[in-house]
C-alpha cells in the first residue's frame, strides 16, 4: 500500500532531532508538526518572520498580526522570536535552518527540484522555495512517486523549470524513502506491502537498488 | 524640534507629490501588515503606470487589488500573486509585467537598495529561469547570481506604533517586509495604530529608526485575514 499523506508526515517526524530549527512547507510538510516525536524540541521557522510557531488560536486568540508563511493564523509559542523578512531570509540563506521539508513536482538523480511552474499553466509565483532550497543543507522532499497516470517524478533530469539546482539530497515517496548520492537514487526504505520491482518500475531515473530494503512500519492509528 | 515632526494629518498630505510612473515600494506579507489606508489614497489619486514592488499584490477587493481594479499598476515585483482573480486576468492579458523574484531576494533587493548596496551574490535562483541571464560567480566552488538592489519613489509602509520623529515598531508577524520597505523610499510614508510621545517607545526596541521616515500617519485599519484558521479550545 502506497504511504497516506498522514503516514508520510509521520514518516518525516522520524528525522526530526532534539534542538532541530525547522521549516516546512505547504502541504504534507505542514502535516509533519503533528507527529513531532515525544521528548524532542524544535521549533518551527515560519519564513514570514516567526522562529518558534504555535498551534493555530482559538476563536478567541485569532490576531490578524499573527499569520505563518500560509497566511494562516498561528500562535507563538513560549521562546519565540519575530522578525523581519529579511532576518528571516538570513537564517535560511546562511544555512541556520537545521531541516527543511518542502514538496516538489519532480526531484532527478542529480539532485535538481522542480516545484513552482508547469509552463502553460498559470504561474503563481515561487514565493520563499528558491530560497528555502538554496540555502539548506538538509532538505527532505515529499511527493508522490508517479503522477496519476503513472509518470515516474523521479527523473534522470527534470524536465521543468528549477526551483533549485544540486540541492536535494532525500526524498520521501508514497512509495519509498530514498537517498541521491552521486547521480543516482539510493532505495532506503519501501512502502509497507510495496514491491522493490513496483519502485523500480516508477523511478524513471537512476536507482541503486541495495541487497536488503527495510519495510517501514507505523503503528496502528 | 519642528523639523523632526514627521507627522501629517492626512492621507492626501501623506501621499502628497506621487504622479503616474512612479515606483512604489510597499511592505506587508499577503494581507498582513500592509499600509492599507494608504493604498486607498493611491487609488483615490488615480495615478496610473506604477511599478510596485511588494511580496504579493493583495486580493480582489482589497490591498493592492484595488490598484487593479482602475489598471493602476503596470508592473510588479512580487514572489507569489495567487488569489487574486483579477491579477490573474490582467496578467493573462499582458496587461500587467510580472517580475516573479524570489522571497528572501526580494526582501534583500529591499534593504539592500536602503542600505546603499547597489547589487549582491546570491545562491538562490541559480540554475533556474531566475538566473538566466545574470551574471555568475564563484565562490568557495559554489555558484552565485548577481541580483540588483531595489528602491522606489515612495515606500509605504505599515507600523504599530511611532513617535514624532518617525521611530517605528510593528507588531508581531506584521513586521515582515515593512522594515526593508521603509529603508528603501526615497519618500517614506508610515501609517500606524498610535502615534505615542517621544519617550514612550523603548529605545532599543525600535524597528525602523526615524532617519528613515519622511511622514507619520495614525490611522484605523480593517486588517482583514486571509486564512481564518482556528482550533478547538
Amino acid at each position: 500500500m502506497a504511504l497516506t499523506r498522514e503516514q508520510m508526515a509521520q514518516r518525516v517526524a522520524r528525522e526530526l532531532q532534539d534542538g532541530f530549527y525547522v521549516n516546512l512547507g505547504i502541504g504534507i510538510p505542514t502535516l509533519v508538526a503533528n507527529y513531532i516525536p515525544e521528548g524532542i524540541d524544535v521549533m518551527l521557522q515560519s519564513e514570514n518572520g516567526l522562529l518558534g510557531m504555535g498551534r493555530f488560536p482559538t476563536e478567541d486568540e485569532v490576531d490578524p498580526d499573527m499569520i505563518n508563511a500560509g497566511k494562516q493564523t498561528v500562535t507563538a509559542r513560549p521562546g519565540a522570536a519575530i522578525f523581519s523578512s529579511a532576518e528571516s531570509f538570513a537564517m535560511i540563506r546562511g544555512g541556520h535552518v537545521d531541516l527543511t521539508v518542502l514538496g516538489a513536482f519532480e526531484v532527478d538523480q542529480h539532485g535538481n527540484i522542480a516545484s513552482w511552474m508547469v509552463p502553460g499553466k498559470l504561474i503563481k509565483g515561487m514565493g520563499g522555495a528558491m530560497d528555502l532550497v538554496a540555502g539548506a543543507e538538509n532538505i527532505i522532499c515529499t511527493m508522490t512517486h508517479a503522477s496519476k497516470h503513472g509518470e515516474s517524478k523521479l527523473l534522470e533530469q527534470c524536465t521543468l523549470p528549477l526551483t533549485g539546482a544540486g540541492c536535494i539530497n532525500r526524498v520521501l515517496t508514497d512509495l519509498a524513502y530514498l537517498e541521491i548520492e552521486n547521480g543516482a537514487f539510493i532505495l532506503k526504505e519501501r512502502a509497507p506491502g510495496v514491491s522493490v520491482e513496483e519502485i523500480v518500475e516508477k523511478t524513471a531515473g537512476k536507482l541503486v537498488v541495495p541487497e536488503h530494503v527495510p519495510e517501514m512500519t507505523f503503528d496502528p492509528a | 524640534m519642528a523639523g523632526f515632526d514627521k507627522r501629517v494629518y492626512s492621507y492626501e498630505e501623506a501621499m502628497a507629490g506621487i504622479e503616474s510612473g512612479m515606483t512604489v515600494i510597499a511592505g506587508g506579507f499577503g494581507l498582513c501588515g500592509i499600509p492599507e489606508n494608504l493604498i486607498a489614497e493611491i487609488k483615490r489619486r488615480g495615478v496610473t503606470d506604477l511599478t510596485v514592488i511588494s511580496n504579493n499584490c493583495g486580493v480582489d477587493g482589497f490591498g493592492l487589488g484595488v490598484l487593479l481594479e482602475d489598471r493602476q499598476i503596470c508592473k510588479i515585483y512580487a514572489s507569489y500573486v495567487g488569489e487574486n482573480a483579477l491579477f490573474e486576468k490582467q496578467m493573462l492579458n499582458d496587461e500587467i509585467e510580472v517580475v516573479l523574484t524570489p522571497q528572501g531576494t526580494l526582501a534583500e533587493k529591499m534593504r539592500a537598495g536602503g542600505a546603499g548596496i547597489p547589487a549582491f551574490y546570491t545562491a538562490t535562483g541559480y540554475g533556474t529561469p531566475i538566473g538566466e541571464g545574470k551574471e555568475v560567480r564563484e565562490f568557495n566552488g559554489r555558484h552565485y547570481i548577481l541580483e540588483e538592489a531595489m528602491t522606489g519613489d515612495f515606500a509605504i509602509v505599515k507600523g504599530w506604533k511611532a513617535d514624532r520623529y518617525g521611530n517605528v515598531v510593528y507588531r508581531h508577524t506584521a513586521q515582515n517586509f515593512n522594515p526593508m520597505a521603509a529603508t528603501a523610499g526615497k519618500i517614506t510614508v508610515v501609517e500606524v495604530e498610535e502615534i505615542v510621545e517621544p519617550g514612550e517607545l523603548e529605545p532599543s526596541q525600535i524597528h525602523t529608526p526615524g532617519i528613515y521616515v519622511d511622514r507619520i500617519i495614525q490611522g484605523s485599519f480593517e486588517k482583514r485575514i486571509e486564512k481564518r484558521t482556528v482550533r478547538e479550545g
